[in-house]
């Protein structure tokens, strides 16, 4: 189990509003995923370097030359909101005008 | 006369060149096999108008009747999951976070099977972002299997195979995180492969767990699958993962005697875990590649045990990072209730993602805070290395690997969904493959109380060739492949609905 307070905490640093329901379903859930997770635990890691790729993958590097980009009005057509030539959204900083 | 869309993709061929069938009438016929069978099995998410495909037909068959030289893959019907982008029509990922949006460019894969002259009919239902064994997580509806209504075909890629199954389309892409492409093929009796990482673009692809996803195709048989897999594969600079190598050709090399081979057989995929009836389907397997001259021998691979776990941890950490893109300001559902940004983030975000989705962000955002980064995270990152190491050490004996691809043929509709971590267990045979970043076949090996059974051959990195031969020798000498002509071929009345 997690407590509320931590499903709380995790929805939060998500960005996720849950619903009181989901908070109780996850609370259990996602405390059963945890404690199968915990076998790993036995599992002696001492010195092993983590694979966080599946395949050798240097990294890539190309010249800074500029190129072709979408163009605005293509890039604004999915917008939710728009103004202009901007994506629009609600105040960041409250307060004022 | 033999319906055209019973055929594959390389029979059509044959047919379209010597102009014994036009690509329109092709068209056709799919569309009224969809007619017939979608408003059933709902594998579609989108499906294009009929004229402007029918339009792109003719012009195909234009280009042949005057002489001009065609793609490979020339006026044949494909869906494509709705988790790539096709310019134009909408992609959506299986999300009501996604709903109406139109991508403003082409996959990679898109442009590479355009550029062979493909038809594309439309977009494939699957799993939320991917995420999903059954395909019970489509926010729109859940695709049914087509040999049997009342069961799931597996996910996320559920509607590529079902489609292929049913002959809704001639061939799909998928895309396969853990055995999204596997897992169905199995389940609905077609051929799926899963490339080695870097082998196929992922430009354009909605992103779920970057280090493990790779686009790959679902097809009526292994030719058809090698002919489209030497289409998609290749180097793309806008993919930084994707890797400067040759492209064999799979379709000459699928020939080759197998005779010599080495495979190997996990114990720890062969366990109790497994139903009996497909241990059983794989003791058969290992008979039939005997007798072609392959040596098959048990092998061990001890942190196999482990795969699930690691896979779970860094799958949904990505994902988290990953779908943090989705908040509602450039594209798709914004909810308008909230004051300011971060209620609109929430918001949108709570009511855009279904459960599934919401459970894996959780699960991976819990896995990265403070605290919990290294116990959690950076311990599976290490048992990844444990078990690549596994992996490197048989393959050093070894050509391939053979095993089952899921414990169990396709279940019930509702049987896993309430239980997370159930579900989770049905990927227990697929999910180390994509740990190692290996490349891998699911290929039909017959009915198990009249469902369809796959088995899953993987190889070294970059060697699909191998597992290609072998899938191909294994479905020629079995007869196996022929099984989703069967389904298709089935009046309505033997069918079970």
């Amino acid at each position: 189990m997690l407590t509320l307070s931590e499903v709380e905490y995790v929805a939060s640093l998500a960005c996720l509003e849950l619903t009181e329901e989901e908070k109780k379903i996850f609370s259990q859930q996602l405390g059963e995923i945890l404690d199968f997770f915990r076998q790993l635990d036995i599992l002696d890691t001492e010195g092993i370097e983590p694979a966080f790729h599946s395949i050798p993958l240097k990294n890539v590097f190309r010249n800074d030359i500029k190129g072709n980009s979408i163009e605005h009005e293509k890039a604004l057509s999915n917008a939710p909101q728009r103004e202009g030539e901007y994506f629009k959204i609600p105040k960041i900083i409250g307060g004022g005008e | 006369m033999e319906s055209l869309y019973n055929f594959t993709s390389y029979e059509l061929r044959e047919k379209l060149f010597k102009k014994k069938v036009s690509s329109e009438e092709v068209v056709k016929s799919i569309y009224e096999r969809i007619e017939e069978k979608e408003e059933k099995i709902k594998a579609f998410l989108y499906l294009c108008k009929k004229e402007e495909v029918l339009e792109k037909a003719r012009r195909v068959d234009k280009k042949i009747a005057l002489g001009e030289e065609v793609g490979k893959l020339a006026g044949i019907p494909v869906g494509i999951k709705d988790n790539m982008c096709v310019k134009g029509i909408p992609a959506t990922g299986g999300s009501k976070i996604l709903k109406n949006f139109i991508p403003p460019y082409n996959a990679t894969v898109i442009e590479k099977l355009l550029q062979e002259d493909v038809i594309i009919m439309g977009k494939l239902n699957c799993d939320e972002f991917a995420m999903g064994s059954s395909n019970e997580n489509s926010a729109c509806y859940p695709v049914r299997n087509p040999w049997d209504l009342n069961r799931v075909p597996g996910g996320s890629s559920g509607g590529s195979a079902a489609s292929v199954a049913a002959s809704e389309v001639i061939l799909s892409l998928g895309s396969d995180t853990g055995g999204s492409i596997r897992l169905p093929a199995s389940f609905c009796g077609v051929v799926g492969i899963k490339p080695t990482y870097g082998r196929v673009s992922r430009y354009g692809l909605i992103a779920f767990a970057s280090s493990l996803d790779q686009i790959g195709p679902l097809s009526k048989d292994v030719r058809d699958g090698a002919l489209m897999l030497e289409v998609i594969s290749g180097y793309d600079r806008r993919d930084s993962t994707s890797v400067n190598m040759e492209v064999p050709p799979y379709l000459s090399l699928l020939e080759e005697d197998v005779k010599g081979l080495k495979v190997g057989i996990p114990e720890e995929l062969t366990g109790d875990g497994i139903d009996e009836d497909i241990r059983k389907r794989l003791s058969e397997a290992v008979v039939l590649f005997e007798k072609l001259g392959v040596i098959c021998e048990t092998v061990s691979l001890p942190t196999l045990s482990y795969a699930l776990p690691v896979y779970y941890i860094i799958s949904s950490s990505e994902a988290s990072s990953n779908l943090a893109r989705f908040d509602g300001v450039r594209y798709g559902y914004r909810d308008f209730t909230g004051e300011d940004i971060f209620s609109m983030y929430k918001k949108t975000r709570g009511k855009g993602f279904g459960p599934e989705v919401k459970r894996r962000i959780m699960l991976g955002t819990y896995a990265l805070s403070a605290g919990y980064y290294d116990a959690c995270y950076l311990k599976a990152q290490k048992v990844r290395t444990l078990l690549k190491r596994d992996f490197e050490r048989v393959f050093k004996d070894f050509d391939a690997l053979l095993s089952p691809v899921a414990p169990t043929t396709a279940f019930l509709i509702g049987e896993k969904i309430k239980d997370p971590l159930k579900m989770y267990l049905t990927d227990i045979c697929t999910i180390p493959v994509n740990l190692a970043g290996l490349p891998s076949i699911s290929v039909p090996a017959g009915l198990i109380k009249g469902l369809p059974v796959g088995l899953q051959i993987t190889g070294r990195i970059f060697e699909e060739s191998t597992i290609l031969r072998l899938a191909y020798s294994f479905e020629q000498n079995s007869g196996y492949h022929t099984v989703s002509v069967k389904y298709s071929r089935q009046k309505p009345e033997e069918s079970n609905y």
